[in-house]
């Protein structure tokens, strides 16, 4: 009895403190829990706000263009008279230029990291490789103007165009004067660019497949080639795609190396040694310059097309490769 | 073993062995190649004069001073702004809301965001702050900067803290540790090399960018430490020189080149044997 009471005495006396201490931890973590959540609903609110300015800022384009901004050639600050397909065209192109070159180079890259290199040289391999990811993109820029430009305007141009003249649609696509700077030259160094993202996810889905079926496939006397072409390929297809989607994304929204070698110039051309421009290079080319409200407001819209064609890309990317991850 | 079958895969192999061969050879040279010309181009401009002198006017002397220092503070103020926001998002998502639907929307959008094209941000800040202020501004540029900040270190952070045993959360919360106290004093602490990497690789990332802060720091020939004031920036005065036909100019932009890859392979190199962060893609 005594015992009881004085120990619910001795609770009453430390009660008040106890419980205000409980309460200041448990004030605390309600705050950083708050803190947190806005934090996290802050990152989805910077998307919606980059959607909504870019809509805003590229309402009076919009609105006085409608849709046949998207499929209108012309450019001209003077007449006020804006489309936006010659740069869709180039950025297009240029990717596709990119990938057709980077995704080959790349998945034998991965090839060999994962089934032919030796064990010692597979991590050094691995990260220079993706240190050509870590190179700041103004200097892929710098690079290609003054060193790759002028290096293919002696070497390959020329030639494309001397061995295809003769050849009725290939003549048009490599049509001359070899300038140096152009479609195809940006293209390239897009192709370089993107070769360690394709590189690096071909690599981590390649060591998903389990070594048993490579091992099966090794024991039943298949070559190399044989088990990444009819193993580990069909395996992990939907992982490489991903990669290739992502890079794709990269490519379409790269802006500082394009805009050094792709010739700025606002015209859709069949050859693709030609000059050209994509979105983001007309974008950082004429936007500080742009002093009349259609031309900086079409090339917001540019901005916006361009977000809204890399977040599409960028989606199934992400998809693809989270199918990947839970399949694991 | 002569028989033809066997011959033919056992050609079609060898060829795949030797393109394989190729491809990294092509990689790894063209790394080579841009390493080469860089340190070729870039190291007879440097000298003590990049460092300590303002940029030029054409033809005249100078060096690299006021945007190398424009680079630092944006880049440092970058980081300061994006990193605690990173940081808190990142944990929200391994923490407090592990298994919550908004974890896998913010994580889904912020995997967009990280490879989102950084003229796009440039244009966002522009418009957001750029134009509402009627001036280009060091502030902008710095948001912009740690607008692709914050991408990188949610992701790493939560990666980091997802790698975290439970059971050393467990331990703590049966000493009766509030939730809050737990994150902080346990899993950061377990986190906290990683956390770390992801903030280096942030770094490495904004000191080359230089699309997003076209149109929002703009650039600026003279010394300023004034964050409302236009701020040159080594990335923009690369794009500048390089593009001009003044031949000290396109000096000083490869030696401006070669100082920011160096510094950025720095960083990465260090990010690296850091250890523990996944690359963030």
């Amino acid at each position: 009895m005594t015992n009881v009471a004085m120990r619910s005495s001795a609770a009453e006396s430390a009660a008040p403190t106890q419980s205000a201490i409980l309460n200041k931890l448990r004030g605390r973590d309600a705050i950083f829990h708050m803190l947190t959540r806005i934090a996290a609903l802050g990152v989805l609110l910077t998307l919606g706000g980059v959607i909504v300015s870019l809509i805003f800022g590229a309402w009076p384009a919009l609105s006085t263009f409608g849709f046949d901004f998207l499929f209108t050639a012309s450019w001209n600050p003077v007449t006020e008279k804006f489309g936006a397909l010659a740069p869709i065209y180039g950025t297009l192109v240029t990717a596709i230029i990119a990938l057709v070159i980077a995704v080959p180079i790349g998945l034998m890259v991965a090839m060999f990291l994962t089934e032919l290199c030796p064990m010692a040289l597979r991590r050094p391999i691995g990260i220079a490789i993706e240190l050509l990811a870590g190179i700041p993109s103004i200097i892929y820029g710098i690079w290609g103007l003054f060193v790759f430009a002028p290096f293919l305007q002696q070497t390959l141009q020329p030639f494309l165009i001397s061995s295809f003249s003769s050849i009725p649609v290939l003549s048009t696509l490599f049509a001359g004067p070899p300038y140096g700077i152009g479609i195809l030259t940006a293209g390239l160094i897009l192709a370089i660019m993107v070769l360690p993202f394709i590189t690096s996810i071909s690599r981590d889905v390649f060591e998903t497949v389990p070594p048993v079926l490579k091992e099966a496939a090794y024991g039943m006397g298949c070559t190399t080639w044989e088990v990444m072409r009819n193993i580990v390929l069909p395996y992990s297809r939907v992982g490489v795609v991903g990669g290739v989607m992502l890079s794709l994304g990269r490519a379409l929204g790269e802006t500082m190396a394009v805009t050094f070698v792709i010739g700025n110039a606002h015209r859709i051309s069949g050859s693709i040694l030609a000059p050209g421009t994509t979105i983001s290079a007309s974008i950082a080319n004429e936007f500080t310059e742009a002093v009349d409200l259609m031309h900086s407001s079409s090339l917001v819209a540019l901005g916006l097309i361009l977000f809204v064609i890399t977040f599409i890309v960028l989606a199934i990317a992400r998809f693809l490769l989270m199918y990947v991850e839970r399949q694991r | 073993m002569s028989n033809p079958l066997y011959a033919g895969r056992n050609r079609r192999n060898k060829i795949a062995v030797s393109l394989a061969l190729v491809a990294t050879a092509i990689g790894l040279g063209w790394l080579a190649i841009i390493l080469g010309t860089l340190l070729w181009k870039g190291f007879s401009g440097i000298n003590l004069q990049v460092f300590t002198e303002m940029t030029p006017p054409p033809g005249g002397t100078g060096g690299l001073l006021n945007p190398i220092i424009g680079s630092l503070i944006m880049t440092s103020l970058a980081v300061v702004i994006g990193t605690p926001i990173g940081i808190l998002a990142g944990t929200y998502m391994a923490e407090y809301g592990r298994y919550s639907k908004i974890t896998s929307y913010v994580r889904f959008i912020n995997d967009i965001l990280l490879s989102a094209p950084s003229i796009v941000i440039g244009l966002f800040v522009y418009e957001i702050m750029v134009y509402p202020m009627g001036h280009f501004s060091g502030w902008a540029g710095a948001v912009a900067l740690s607008l692709i900040v914050i991408p990188v270190v949610v992701r790493t952070t939560e990666d980091m803290l997802l790698l975290v045993p439970n059971q050393q959360r467990e331990a703590a919360f049966a000493l009766g540790m509030p939730q809050a106290y737990v994150i902080r004093n346990v899993c950061y602490k377990a986190a906290q090399a990683g956390m770390l990497t992801g903030v280096l690789l942030a770094v490495a990332r904004i000191s080359g960018e230089t699309a997003p802060l076209l149109f929002t720091a703009l650039n600026n020939q003279f010394w300023t430490t004034d964050l409302n004031a236009p701020m040159g920036s080594l990335p923009v005065v690369i794009f500048q020189f390089a593009l001009s036909p003044y031949e000290d100019w396109q000096r000083l932009a490869w030696a401006g080149a070669l100082i920011i890859t160096m510094a950025v392979l720095a960083l990465s190199i260090t990010a690296r044997t850091l250890g523990g962060a996944k690359k963030a893609i």
